[in-house]
């Protein structure tokens, strides 16, 4: 394992923001990158590849690590904002993930940005441990923005229930899975199922994926359990369920349990006196993907996202 | 007249509003939007709102047509100094056109949106942000320089910016009222958190100057209206951090400076020394400067609109 700082920037009175890569492998060959945090709050994206680092570290040492591969993890780009408890960047509140592939004579964030970049574009692989804006558990899944670069073939080697394809946004144009893809990297981002608090469930079962994905793609030598038969959905054909209302939120399910349809899954209280004001009904035969998950929810929310049995594929 | 444009039940009982005052007189189909507080730290515009609705308020039988003016697009973000939608972390100018069925800063988009459209002239006003302060511009994509300029030159701003469209600007309220048929024009001027008085005055005559234009103004007396300096992106030079520190600015906000010329020294107060000098790098104004004087490298310090190349429309 070799320990690289790939970006330096200095700050007045703190010390330097010091981005660190861990590679591994044969390093002038550019097969796989990970990167974790880019935002302050994303501590699970972080931990996982900080736990890949340990995994690589014994492979390594183990000669499992394939021949002419060079793999790069970046478990941290924005410490400086985790270390003071912010999501975005310190100062201005910009967000790193919105500012690729970054300028190199622009704005700080635009700057990290492309510090960055210049290290991580041009790898064959690239996967984004990735984070939600708003609270809520997810089924660990990948997801790839459908670009005219897209190959999903990779898709399904991670051996997770489910891949995601998502039409891209404008506001996705200056993300890094937008811009990996249109450097020619083949890019995934990786969600687990939350954000600020570390699960170590999740967390496993994101190693494992990634893991996965390397044997399947012939980068490392190991043995892993094949994970499941991928379903790959279309964002869009994704059941959204909004509340109705602001007040308490009772969720009444789990992510990945089945609900039939008119099941009660979630009940909205009246915060000052416990009165129901909505109750949450499933609209189908469905499989729960995501959860809002926080005492208060406000009018609109996304509460659920929900799988239609009947498109599920695959399996 | 107040009239609320979209409502959200937020959790602890109270709702989110956004309203606007609907200014209306005479027969004329004719309406011009007045929008502003999209960034909760951009208060520039507030003053404008004030002072327009106001004036039309006393003068109402001299208006023949309708002017709409919505001063808070984001009231949650205005009253707890954030810019952004609190709880969302999200640029509210960001989520345009919105969707009808989406998240609430989705389904607030999209109903402002529908309020708005159809409109002759909207106008959106910002407030650069804390960091910077900005001399009163307008700011537009090239494709839709030849539509708004005509519109842009009677807005008695100093500057008028055409730049160049980039895909992540699509999701913004102007490019989808521009993209849906309705004309928008966005003003950029003064700093973020605070009232510039005279910008707002000054940008005050220009839509009072717009309106009578458009034959929605009658009987008033307009002050002489600035003729804009155009300009393209190449004109526009830049100066960004070269280091860290606390950057204390040399010169006058708003003056003309020469190639080489020092804009203010990048401090380290816990040395007692210079870390760098910021040097204009063109001559020309200095139509941005930095308010705030904590810098990373690469904080902007300052833009300068490149003497050479004025008035190349
Ligand atoms: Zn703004």
């Amino acid at each position: 394992m070799i320990e690289k700082t790939i970006f330096v920037l200095e700050s007045v009175y703190r010390e330097p923001l010091e981005v660190k890569a861990f590679c591994f492998g044969d390093m002038s060959r550019k097969t796989i990158c990970i990167m974790g945090a880019m935002r302050g709050n994303e501590i699970q994206q972080m931990y996982v590849c900080a736990r890949l680092v340990q995994e690589l570290k014994k492979l390594e040492i183990n000669g499992q690590i394939v021949k002419n591969t060079g793999i790069m993890v970046i478990p941290c780009a924005n410490y400086h904002s985790m270390n003071i408890g912010k999501r975005f960047w310190a100062m201005d509140n910009t967000d790193i993930n919105r500012m690729f592939p970054g300028y190199n004579l622009g704005e700080t964030t635009q700057r990290i940005a492309d510090g960055i970049f210049t290290e991580i574009q041009g790898f064959e692989y690239g996967i984004q441990l990735a984070s939600f804006y708003q609270s809520g558990r997810f089924l660990t899944h990948i997801k790839q923005m459908v670009t005219e670069f897209t190959d999903d073939d990779g898709l399904v080697d991670f051996g997770l229930p489910y891949a995601l394809k998502r039409t891209p946004k404008p506001y996705d144009t200056t993300t890094l899975n937008y811009n990996w893809q249109l450097w020619n990297t083949k890019a995934y981002s990786l969600f687990t199922h939350s954000t600020d608090d570390m699960k170590e469930d999740s967390a496993d079962n994101a190693v494992n994926a990634i893991l996965r994905f390397m044997k399947n793609r012939g980068i490392i030598n190991y043995s892993i359990h094949p994970g499941y038969v991928t379903s790959v959905i279309n964002e869009s054909d994704m059941l959204q369920v909004h509340s109705p209302c602001g007040g308490i939120c009772k969720i009444k399910t789990k992510i990945g349990d089945t609900v039939e349809r008119g099941q009660v899954v979630a009940e909205i209280l009246n915060p000052l006196t416990c009165e129901v004001l909505a109750e949450i009904k499933a609209p189908e035969k469905s499989t729960v993907f995501f959860h809002f998950e926080s005492p208060l929810i406000v009018e609109g929310t996304v509460i659920f996202k929900l799988i239609k049995n009947d498109i599920i594929r695959g399996d | 007249m107040i009239k609320t444009v979209s409502q959200a039940g937020l959790a602890v009982n109270e709702k989110l509003k956004i309203q606007k005052n609907s200014i209306k007189n005479g027969n004329s189909q004719k309406r011009v939007c007045i929008v502003t507080g999209t960034h909760g730290d951009e208060l520039e515009g507030q003053y404008i709102c004030y002072a327009l609705g106001k004036y039309l308020e006393k003068n109402t039988d001299k208006l023949n047509g309708t002017v709409d003016i919505y001063p808070a697009l984001n009231p949650l973000g205005i009253d707890s100094i954030m810019r952004g939608i609190p709880g969302y972390d999200l640029d509210m100018n960001r989520t345009f056109p919105g969707t009808e069925s989406g998240t609430m800063p989705e389904m607030i988009a999209h109903e402002i949106l529908e309020d708005i459209e159809g409109a002759d002239i909207c106008i959106d006003i910002h407030a650069s942000n804390i960091f910077l302060r900005e001399i009163p511009q307008i700011r537009m994509s090239v494709p839709t320089s030849e539509t708004l300029l005509p519109y842009a030159k009677m807005l008695n701003v100093d500057f008028v910016w055409v730049h160049a469209s980039a895909t992540v600007l699509e999701s913004t309220l102007a490019h989808s009222l521009n993209s849906a048929g309705t004309k928008t024009l966005v003003v950029e001027m003064g700093v973020g958190m605070r009232i510039t008085k005279e910008y707002c005055l000054q940008l005050m005559d220009g839509i009072l100057n717009l309106l009578v234009n458009l034959e929605m103004l009658t009987d008033v007396e307009i002050p002489k209206i600035r003729e804009p300096i155009v300009s393209l992106d190449g004109a526009v030079g830049f100066i960004n951090s070269p280091a860290a520190g606390i950057f204390v600015p040399e010169i006058s906000f708003g003056s003309t400076v020469e190639k080489g010329d020092i804009i203010g020294k990048i401090v380290n107060p816990l040395t007692g020394s210079t870390a760098e000098n910021a040097v204009a790098p063109c001559s020309g104004l200095l139509f941005t400067l930095r308010e705030y004087p904590v810098v990373y490298g690469g904080s902007l310090i300052a833009r300068i609109l490149r003497q050479e190349d004025n008035n190349n429309d």
